[in-house]
């Protein structure tokens, strides 16, 4: 007998083709869609959580021949999802919602609801690839590299891994289109969203709206006031938009009449200050971060591996380095740019996800001391 | 796994125990309409012979609805849906006073009621809401404590759509008559399920819908007592006597009309036969541990069985009673088919974890004993599934 699968269906082309594989692959399928953050009221359109979507991943389970239904999940989407978000760049981080979500939201509750519902797996339309290893399961990037997915998925664990099912993960998109095409599905033609799916309009807008609607959800710091541009000596430079409008790194937007190239280093939400310097100043040897997470067997020792620090980076070979309590430094081969608090840095073994963290910040010289210092008194 | 997967299989019929969203339309009504979908057309407002049958054929529908109401045929004002005609009567009492007014409105009534109300207080209406006791049942004395010099409409339906309570209408229109209060009544729900006769409600307005009791989706119906004030809500041709412009839907009005006259000859029967099959179903969930019957000691709607099981969630034992080919509902149907804890229980004063553990059974004359003891098993067998899966932690 064939495993019961729930697949989580967002209205889109990839989870659609998902259902579709499935359903002819003669597996029980029942179609789930998680309501998420409704916009009914503002049509707006292609993106993963609307009540307008829902309707189309409804449409889609009839063509595939499955029960259809709706999940009601907008207060834990808000709590696990959306606060922390926006608390994020209130704490002058850079957050990736997508991984809170496939942590949260995807594979731990929809897990839980789909199981209740008598669903002994679940599958989405993620592309990445789960193998079964020495280790137990593996967490592998997509076979096709252009839309591989593995880097929002790297929290996930050995029980979450045993009952998903990544059907496309040895596809590619435009198979994955072409599919949908074949079997007539009517989102074939429907364009794929780029964005973070419950943020309209500018990422800094929707942080101050959200805290503006209530702000009693949030720990803030000083919102909609100008932030003082500093230099890394403290110097001030010049007054700014309020700080967490800046990313570090970002490059553009400042408005500072230097000699040399400027670049965001980090962000000082309690001073309300934006720390810029020139490029040099913004590479790092390696990163401090938390919540470390190890998809099979944990790691103690230090370890190689090959690290993203966001998700469309190449990766660089690092060393990397647990010091207790989930903390955890990366040291880089060579120096990188852009190392981002609140992004996440996800270690890979060739295509294999071996696990990842949370980004504290840049590692500085004297911190790289410090932390081989209290590495060396744990050996 | 205990139970094989083949259940999801969408070729087995399912038994519909929800006939308080909608019912199957008669076959009677549908042979009614049958003309009016084929070889018959014709605008009611036209002045040519095509006009003139579709105007017959609307009238006399008119007259068998009348009759089922005990009302005469020219107060009835067609429209698309209770929800309209609800809305009509309330948004239409905001208008024509430069004061803001006064509403007094019950705290069991459906959202077509409820949410045009919000939409007025928010515009500076005063409301009073006056909720229901543990059964489900408002209290009239309650209701009359709240009206005021300014009170401008009374609202309370006759049956509510969750758990089927049957509301003291005839009091509170009474009393609220001898005041000059008009009075709202949402009897949409009761309509074909219990005897109604406006004259003995003493309201202003009532409103009904064709879907409720066999008959086709998109008629309903708005009784306004002669001599009531009415200010149509969408404003346009001079049909209905300038009360709702938009051409009569005929087909639909036509079933509507033959609906109420069979409702008028098998109410009786219709009745009794949902009242058995509801008993034969609320002494068979004595054998389900921790569920109760909502509203059992009033009197309620003989189709209704609205049940808590606690620990069992409403959303997934919805879904999982639906894979087992058994269709019912939490409550009132929500557009987008989630669920959501009902605001009735609320404001009957359940808790909430006991709220989003209830379901609605509604039974229809078609329904068999069979089917009911069918139910009974695969319900007992689901609600201990769920309660297993829902109490082990995952890990």
């Amino acid at each position: 007998m064939k495993p019961t699968i729930a697949v989580a269906m967002s209205g889109g082309l990839d989870s659609s083709v998902t259902a579709w594989l499935l359903s002819r692959a003669g597996y029980p399928v029942i179609g789930l869609s998680m309501l998420l953050w409704d916009r009914s009221q503002d049509n707006t359109y292609g993106r993963c959580c609307g009540a307008l979507d829902m309707g189309d991943a409804k449409r889609v389970a009839q063509q595939c021949g499955i029960p259809h239904y709706t999940l009601q999940m907008e207060e834990e989407f808000r709590r696990s999802v959306v606060d922390p978000f926006v608390q994020d760049y209130l704490d002058g981080r850079t957050p990736i919602p997508c991984t809170r979500c496939n942590t949260w939201i995807k594979f731990d509750l929809f897990l839980d609801k789909a199981r209740q519902l008598g669903a002994e797996r679940i599958a989405t339309g993620h592309y990445a690839r789960i193998l079964e290893g020495p280790e137990g399961y593996e967490l592998h990037a997509a076979a096709e590299p252009s839309k591989d997915q593995s880097y929002y998925l790297f929290e996930l664990t050995q029980d979450q891994l045993a009952s998903t099912l990544f059907p496309l993960g040895e596809t590619s998109k435009p198979e994955v289109r072409l599919m949908a095409q074949e079997a007539g599905l009517l989102v074939a033609q429907k364009p794929e969203s780029m964005e973070i799916c419950f943020v309209e309009g500018g990422v800094r807008q929707f942080v101050e709206s959200q805290v503006e609607a209530e702000p009693s959800r949030f720990k803030t710091k000083t919102l909609n006031r100008p932030s003082q541009v500093v230099d890394r000596n403290g110097e001030v430079l010049g007054a700014g938009e309020p700080y967490y409008r800046y990313t570090v790194g970002q490059r553009r937007g400042l408005g500072l009449a230097a000699r040399e190239p400027l670049y965001v280093l980090r962000l000082e939400p309690d001073r309300n200050q934006v720390v810029v310097g020139p490029e040099s100043e913004l590479r790092a040897p390696g990163l401090i971060a938390r919540d470390l997470h190890w998809i099979g067997k944990e790691r103690h020792d230090p370890s190689e591996a090959l690290v993203k620090i966001r998700s469309r980076h190449p990766g660089v070979l690092s060393v990397i380095r647990p010091v207790g309590d989930g903390r955890v430094e990366v040291e880089f081969a060579e120096p990188q740019v852009g190392v981002s608090p609140g992004q996440a840095a996800v270690f890979y073994e060739g295509s294999r996800v071996l696990g990842g963290c949370w980004i504290d910040g840049p590692m500085t010289e004297d911190w790289t001391l410090v932390a081989r210092q209290s590495s060396r008194a744990l050996e | 796994m205990p139970e094989s997967r083949d259940r999801i299989d969408q070729t087995m019929p399912a038994t519909y125990f929800d006939h308080n969203a909608t019912t199957p339309l008669d076959p009677k009504v549908r042979v009614a309409m049958e003309p009016w979908l084929g070889e018959l057309y014709g605008n009611p407002a036209s002045l040519h012979a095509f006009g003139q049958a579709a105007r017959d054929a609307t009238e006399v529908a008119r007259e068998q609805i009348a009759g089922l109401l005990g009302a005469r045929p020219a107060e009835l004002v067609f429209m698309a849906s209770g929800t309209e005609a609800n809305n009509a009567v309330l948004l239409g009492c905001s208008w024509n006073t430069s004061s803001k007014g006064h509403l007094v409105v019950s705290g069991v009534e459906h959202p077509s009621v409820w949410k045009p109300v919000l939409a007025l207080q928010k515009s500076g209406m005063e409301v009073s809401w006056v909720n229901p006791d543990r059964q489900g049942r408002v209290d009239p004395e309650q209701v009359m404590a709240e009206t005021r010099e300014d009170t401008r409409l009374v609202c309370l339906m006759l049956a509510n759509n969750e758990v089927g309570t049957l509301q003291p209408v005839e009091k509170v229109a009474g009393s609220c008559q001898e005041r000059g209060i008009p009075v709202l009544c949402d009897a949409v729900q009761a309509i074909g399920k219990v005897p109604v006769n406006v004259a003995d409600l003493k309201v202003d307005y009532l409103s009904v819908g064709a879907h409720k009791f066999n008959g086709p989706l998109g008629a309903a119906a708005l009784w306004v007592r002669g001599g009531a004030i009415f200010e149509p809500l969408l404003k346009g041709g001079s049909q209905e006597r300038q009360r709702r412009a938009g051409t009569v839907n005929v087909p639909a009005v036509v079933g509507f009309g033959e609906a109420a006259k069979v409702a008028a000859e098998e109410l009786e029967v219709r009745s009794r036969r949902v009242l058995e099959l509801r008993q034969r179903f609320e002494s068979g969930l004595e054998r389900i541990a921790d569920s109760t019957v909502h509203g059992r000691l009033a009197e309620r709607l003989p189709n209704t069985s609205h049940i808590a099981l606690l620990g069992a969630d409403s959303e997934s034992l919805l879904i999982r009673l639906d894979l087992a080919g058994f269709a019912v509902s939490s409550g009132s149907a929500c557009s987008s088919g989630t669920v959501e804890p009902s605001r009735t229980l609320l404001a009957m004063g359940a808790p909430r974890e006991e709220a989003s553990c209830s379901l609605r059974i509604s039974f229809g004359p078609r329904n068999t004993i069979e089917e009911v003891d069918a139910f009974l098993d695969v319900l007992a067998r689901e609600v201990a599934e769920l309660r297993r899966l829902s109490s082990v932690p995952q890990s």
